[in-house]
């Protein structure tokens, strides 16, 4: 099982470390830096590495490595599900994970690591049921504690750690009782120099914020459950109803959390909401090159498309760039060859442009690659796949619950081949 | 004054509510300080101090010194300041055992609270403990605990029973824990049964042959239940347990399934993970036709896509799982090409996941599709995954053979980019091409040497020198060709070396006329100027070839080579069953068995996908090549591998070292004379000497891959001039003479020094004048002196055991090796170890106590009074049933009948007689093995045939795969 997590930020240094058996030595780590030093990005350091002796395996996530030392066989996969909820458990808890956070909050961290794992067995991951053991941090609770020296850990067992709902805790109590979704898309898709598309896939995500006192017993249907033929649940939802009814049937944790995910596969039509038009060349002499990108709007289903973003990675022997933009900004960092384009609102009428030239170091030869260009936009009020909520009931209790639906559409990775 | 420090500190604490005030007293007198406030009387005080020292402890500060203060603490109706010091325990305890016991008093007393999860979180604290004598109090507690009438207590103690055996194993089974554990399966709670589970599996792990998961089907059943109702994590392991059963039939194998199919939808990619491990280790039960078998494949597919959608690292083990199952079942994914698609900013090693997934599914169907796609990612940015591309590019053109004409003209279009890497890239796999296809693509021949300059990669060159090498008479100006590199001959890489002698000779071959002074000139560059023995070698093999028998070596050398495989990376078949059941498991991201990598090895139980029941296409007939030792991951014997030049082809001395096992000796005249009465035919024994010689120079398979690693065997017309120019080889390693004829593996490494604190250990088995022998070298490879070795067996199938002392009288000092021979008897205990040869050794010295397991070659076994008479054997053969007869083929084994048979009797393998039938010839032997056992072989050997059929009969049809490879490592070494 698990047996040791080491913290570390991107320079490479140990800031907390926590075992769960025998203490092991830090200097395994080396492997880690070792393989790091070799990688381009952070992103590119491998998640598995075999030492020796042990294994070690990492997430990078929010700027930081979870590594996890590991010395018999366990499912890697297993391990890395939990590094990404101790990430969310630091995020849950002190409102950001950073390293700043964990070194404020050290003693209360290493306690919640404490009571995740025993013995690298996970014990309580839940965030519902570790905040009953742990009370997260508030201002007034800690002025409270020092003037009546009560302490931030509960004293009785949680009670949701061994009923068959561990997620929810019993007795919770609202004045304002209320439960909102948000039905949010993100639309993968990868574009060719004319515009066809090579691939394009919708990963759905319906998460959920309900504040409700009591045991409420829900249920959610949609308008067009057919599209869902690929979804991954929340453990309260009743597998058994959705195979039969198609809808969710569930008792809800408390809070914030993911009731279900689901991705509309590649082989149904996806709409891609933007088109892009562009042309990057390169003089064959070498000296520079030309860049002329126009964004507009395609399949959008009557709806404005916000926040739109283009990303370019030039490449490496760039010296500098002249742009003009018709509508927004556009920045430029020479350091990481980054080229962003905030266009802001898309406006149908008049096409943002972006164009100029680019010139090339001195003596630098026409570059090889073509570097291609990824697109970020939002759009409110819309599932692009047709997804709707059709209804939801609460069972179990007496009260009138608030309820709210909310639909949004942004691009994932979305990339435009040049 | 007191009470103005409190207020001022109760501000600070207000404005600054952080932990990182803990670290402002970084001054000298820290742990002076910290030591007065831990003794302070006001509780506020005291928690705020082991704050603090906890917080020194989590960046790796040493606060051990405060220790007594710390444990002073204890004592507390204050949870969270219990739970602070016990925090600190764990850590320290072990560096201050004598103060440790301090604790043992409180943890008894918590063991009996009131409040469940004070009772918990005692026995989970005292677990953590690793001090021997902490664990001798923790044992009357934990049984309370197993049996609390909470089940939160009884599942934390469930975990304790891993964390005790870990401490003490035999602690464990003594006071009668495991059994406690195995009740907990049949628990009310699911929780509790997730964890006796967990537990279970962790401590199995280390003992391979127990059978502490007995599965049965009513166990399966409370399992199933407790998978709906437990946290994800415990459904992981539920799962994962579940997998190592085997069902009756196909309908409970079918019942399991479909219990299993919702944890599909799971959000926790590891429940996803295990549940598709699950099923697919049991749809190969089911019958095909039936419909609920497409069902499931169907079901299987879109989980598996929603992995990769999935934080990258995630996303990373999914593929190399995906990997796996697209080899096995490729039915499953193959309309899903598109999401493996690379995308710009995925990290490397995603991509280069994803590329290889692509060819697997690559098809006729999607051809056009994947190539597209491919040409896109040559001009991406990063250097290998562009290299990999175009390797693939390769790959599918080999694959799909109507793409063929396609990819190279693709690869031709990337050629003329002239970007360096992409044209070397692409000359080596347009090799591999022309393999394939021969006499198709040559045309482009002419595009390949316009590129010749800017080659500068080894094996780019290599590919480049094969190609004018093998279509010398093509290209006109080869000889100009090969003359440019033979230039910068003694600066080239040994892989360029290597190919440029051999493609002279084959340019020699084809042009003689022009090219003679050539051919001189790169034999003598080869075998007089050149330290590199395989170079000389190969050069001195040339020279005698062309100088003894130009016809022959026209033969040799220009003979016709099979064509290259299209499946050369797929995962060989038996490894790839064995992989598809650790799914989701460190295994199936390296590729390899656990057995090959695991910590300790210690003798872990190779799986193997189930059969079908009743049905004729049996998964498990013995594959001959493979079935042996498993643990070689290379591809099966019949493939070609990708790199394949002449020099494969022609004898592989790179990879036969000579090695210290001698040539068999001649056998000892009292063998011959219980031969000759047989009159079967072995009087031309005696004038074969020199023949055993030439077979050897093969070289033997190293023990630890397994029997399984085909040796290279040199065709036998070779033999004789090749004797000659190896001869030197043979008198600086080998040749040192065995007392015995019996067959002796050559040493391997049993235990790596990594492994047993600076302890190496190699050695072979050995069967000298009837006695065996464990042949040991120990080497200190840590800076202290060791002392005090002492060895030990676990029970075995044949009852091997020490017959006397590990003789190490001196100590062993650093950079020390001492070899050692142990006297071993059968008279030991005995229990069925799988495979059936392994051996469980441990080896005692003053450090410690290390484990590890071998295999020894039956043939050890076999005792020396084991001919059995004419008549005897007849009936036996007659008496044993049919069922019990198993076939194996032997490959490549040059030998003729009546060398083979003096080979064997070196081994205590009697032939009886020798029958011909239509220039076969048949040979009956019989072995005796140590325990009694009688095994009969009848082996058959036709004329020019390098392949031997044996069919072996025993009473005890287990032994028979152990024996055959006995047959093959004595045959061929």
């Amino acid at each position: 099982m698990i047996h040791s997590l080491f913290l570390i930020n991107p320079s490479g240094d140990i800031f907390l470390e926590k075992h769960w058996k025998s203490v092991v030595s830090r200097s395994v780590c080396d492997y880690f830096l070792e393989a790091k030093e070799k990688a381009l990005e952070p992103e590119d350091v491998p998640p598995v590495i075999h030492t020796p002796r042990h294994y070690l395996i990492s997430i990078y996530r929010d700027k930081l490595f979870f590594l996890s030392v590991i010395q018999t066989e366990v499912p890697p996969l297993f391990v890395i599900e939990f590094l990404h909820r101790v990430a969310e458990m630091i995020q849950d808890y002190f409102g950001e994970c950073s390293e700043t956070v964990v070194k404020d909050n050290m003693v209360m961290v290493y306690e919640l690591l404490e009571e995740m794992l025993d013995n690298g067995f996970p014990l309580a991951t839940e965030s519902n049921v570790l905040k009953e053991m742990i009370r997260p941090p508030t201002i007034l609770r800690s002025v409270v504690n020092t003037l009546t020296g009560t302490s931030n850990i509960g004293d009785t067992l949680p009670t949701g750690q061994l009923s068959t709902i561990p997620w929810r805790r019993a007795g919770v109590k609202y004045t304002n009782n209320e439960a909102y979704f948000d039905v949010v898309e993100e639309i993968d898709a990868i574009l060719d120099q004319s515009g066809t598309t090579v691939f394009a896939e919708i990963q759905g995500v319906v998460g959920a914020c309900v504040k409700l006192s009591g045991m409420p017993d829900l249920t959610l249907s949609f308008m067009n459950p057919r599209l869902l033929d690929d979804v991954s649940f929340h453990p309260c939802v009743r597998y058994k109803r959705w195979e039969s009814e198609r809808v969710l049937s569930f008792i809800p944790p408390d809070g914030n959390f993911t009731l279900m995910t689901y991705h509309v596969n590649a082989q149904n039509l996806v709409a891609i909401p933007v088109y892009v038009k562009q042309s990057i060349s390169f003089f064959e002499s070498g000296s520079g090159g030309r860049l002329d990108v126009t964004v507009g709007p395609k399949q959008t289903m009557g709806k404005t498309v916000e926040g739109v973003m283009v990303t370019v990675h030039l490449p490496k022997t760039i010296l500098s760039v002249n742009l003009t933009a018709t509508q927004g900004s556009y920045t430029y960092d020479n350091g990481t060859k980054l080229l962003v384009w905030d266009i802001g609102k898309l406006n149908p009428q008049k096409l943002p442009n972006l164009r100029g030239s680019l010139s090339l170091q001195a003596g630098a030869p026409k570059p090889e690659e073509n570097p291609s260009l990824n697109i970020d936009l939002k759009i409110q009020q819309l599932a692009i796949s047709g997804l709707k909520v059709n209804r939801l009931d609460m069972f179990g209790e007496k009260y009138k619950p608030f309820k709210g639906v909310k639909y949004i559409t942004k691009a994932g990775k979305f990339q435009v081949r040049t | 004054m007191e009470w103005a420090n409190q207020l001022c500190e109760n501000r600070q604490f207000g404005s600054k509510m952080t932990d990182s005030k803990y670290f402002t007293t970084t001054k000298k007198g820290e742990i002076f300080e910290l030591k007065a406030e831990l003794n302070s009387d006001k509780k506020e005080k005291k928690k705020e101090a082991v704050k603090k020292v906890i917080a020194s402890m989590t960046v790796g500060k040493d606060v051990s010194a405060l220790f007594p203060d710390v444990v002073n603490c204890m004592q507390t109706d204050n949870l969270e300041l219990k739970k602070l010091v016990y925090l600190y325990l764990m850590n320290y305890a072990k560096s201050q055992p004598d103060m440790a016991i301090m604790a043992v008093n409180t943890f008894v007393k918590d063991c009996e609270d009131a409040n469940p999860l004070i009772r918990a979180l005692a026995v989970r604290t005292m677990g953590c403990i690793r001090v021997d004598k902490i664990t001798e109090y923790l044992c009357e507690p934990l049984r309370k605990c197993l049996k609390d009438e909470d089940p939160y207590v009884r599942k934390t103690a469930a975990v304790c029973v891993a964390k005790l055996h870990d401490i003490n194993a035999q602690l464990v089974e003594d006071q009668g824990f495991l059994d406690t554990l195995k009740d907990l399966i049949s628990d009310s709670n699911p929780m509790v049964v997730a964890n006796a589970v967990a537990a279970l599996s962790e401590i199995a792990e280390s003992h391979p042959n127990s059978n502490l998961l007995d599965l049965n089907p009513q166990s399966i059943n409370k399992l199933l239940t407790a998978l709906n109702e437990c946290t994800e994590w415990g459904q992981i392991f539920i799962l994962d347990c579940l997998a190592n059963y085997t069902p009756r039939d196909d309908r409970e194998s079918q019942s399991i399934c479909e219990r299993v199919t919702p944890r599909l939808s799971h959000a926790n990619s590891a429940v996803v993970l295990s549940a598709v491990k699950v099923l697919m280790k049991f749809m190969e039960m089911l019958p095909k036709d039936l419909d609920y078998y497409g069902t499931l494949l169907k079901k299987l597919a879109p989980p598996l896509v929603t992995l990769l959608s999935a934080e990258p690292e995630l996303q990373y083990v999914a593929l190399r799982n995906i990997n796996l199952i697209v080899q096995k079942r490729p039915e499953i994914l193959k309309h899903e090409m598109k999401v493996f698609f690379v995308k710009y900013n995925d990290p490397i090693y995603v991509k280069l996941e994803k590329l290889d997934i692509m060819i697997r599914l690559a098809s006729q169907a999607n051809i056009a599709q994947v190539l597209a796609e491919l040409k896109e990612y040559a001009t991406e940015v990063d250097v290998d995954f562009v290299r990999k591309a175009v390797r693939a590019i390769g790959r599918c053109a080999i694959k799909v053979e109507q793409s063929a004409e396609r990819c190279v003209s693709t690869l031709l279009d990337l050629i003329q980019t002239k970007v360096n890497y992409v044209v070397q890239e692409a000359i080596v796999v347009i090799k591999d091409i022309f393999r394939k296809y021969p006499n198709k693509y040559e045309s482009v021949i002419a595009t390949l040497c316009e590129n010749l300059d800017s080659l500068d990669e080894p094996e780019a060159r290599a590919a480049m020198i094969w190609i004018v090498g093998e279509y010398a008479e093509r290209i006109d100006n080869a000889d100009e060709l090969l003359e440019s590199f033979l230039e910068g001959f003694h600066d080239e890489s040994t892989q360029v070396q290597l190919q440029l002698l051999t493609a002279i000779v084959k340019l020699f071959l084809k042009k003689p006329t022009e090219t003679q002074e050539l051919v001189q000139q790169v034999l003598s560059l080869a075998t007089q100027d050149s330290d590199n023995p395989d170079l000389r070698d190969r050069g001195y093999i040339y020279w005698r070839l062309l100088s003894t028998d130009p016809v022959a070596a026209k033969e040799v050398v220009l003979a016709e080579k099979p064509l290259i495989s299209e499946e050369t990376d797929l995962i060989e078949p038996t490894l790839l069953e064995e992989l598809i059941c650790h799914i989701g498991t460190l295994a199936s991201v390296y590729h390899k068995p656990p057995s090959a990598f695991v910590e300790g090895s210690r003798g872990v139980m190779h799986k193997r996908l189930p059969a079908r029941t009743g049905s004729g296409e049996s998964t498990e007939s013995p594959d001959v090549g493979t079935a042996a030792g498993g643990s070689a991951p290379e591809a099966a014997p019949s493939i070609i591998p990708s790199q394949g030049d002449l020099l494969g082809d022609l004898l592989n001395l790179d990879m036969a070292p000579p090695t210290t096992t001698g040539p068999p000796p001649p056998n000892t005249g009292m063998q011959m004379g219980g031969m000759d009465l047989l009159g079967g035919g072995l009087d031309s024994l005696m004038g074969d000497e020199s023949e055993p010689l030439g077979g050897d120079i093969g070289g033997s398979p190293a023990m630890g891959a397994g029997f399984g690693a085909a040796p290279a065997v040199m065709p036998a017309s070779l033999n004789a001039p090749v004797g000659g120019g190896l001869g030197d080889l043979f008198d600086l390693g080998g040749g040192v003479g065995m007392p015995m004829g019996a067959y002796i593996p050559p040493k391997t490494v049993w235990l790596p020094a990594m492994k047993a604190k600076g302890l190496e250990i190699s050695g072979t088995f050995a069967r000298r004048a009837g006695v065996i022998q464990m042949e040991l070298i120990l080497t200190n490879k840590a800076m202290s002196v060791m002392t005090d070795f002492a060895i030990q067996f676990n029970r075995n199938s044949f009852g091997l055991a020490p017959a006397g002392p590990l003789q190490v009288l001196t100590p062993l000092g650093p950079n020390q090796t001492i070899e050692v021979s142990l006297p071993l008897s059968t008279v030991g205990p005995v229990m069925k170890m799988d495979p059936l040869n392994n051996l469980q050794v441990a080896v005692k010295n003053n450090i410690d106590v290390f484990y590890f397991s071998c295999q020894y070659p039956i043939s050890m076994l076999f005792v020396e009074d084991g001919k059995m008479e004419r008549q005897v054997f007849l009936a036996t053969w007659k008496d044993i049933p049919n069922d019990n007869e198993s076939q194996f083929q032997i490959k490549d084994c040059h030998l003729n009948s009546d060398a083979a048979s003096s080979k064997l009797q070196g081994s205590n393998i009697f032939t009886i007689a020798k029958r011909t039938v239509e220039g076969q010839d048949m040979l009956y032997m019989s072995i005796k093995l140590s325990n009694g056992i009688w095994v009969l072989a009848e082996l058959r050997v036709q004329a020019g045939n390098p392949n031997y059929t044996i069919s072996l009969k025993c009473r005890a049809p287990e032994v028979s795969q152990c024996v055959f490879q006995c047959y093959e490592a004595v045959l061929k070494n």
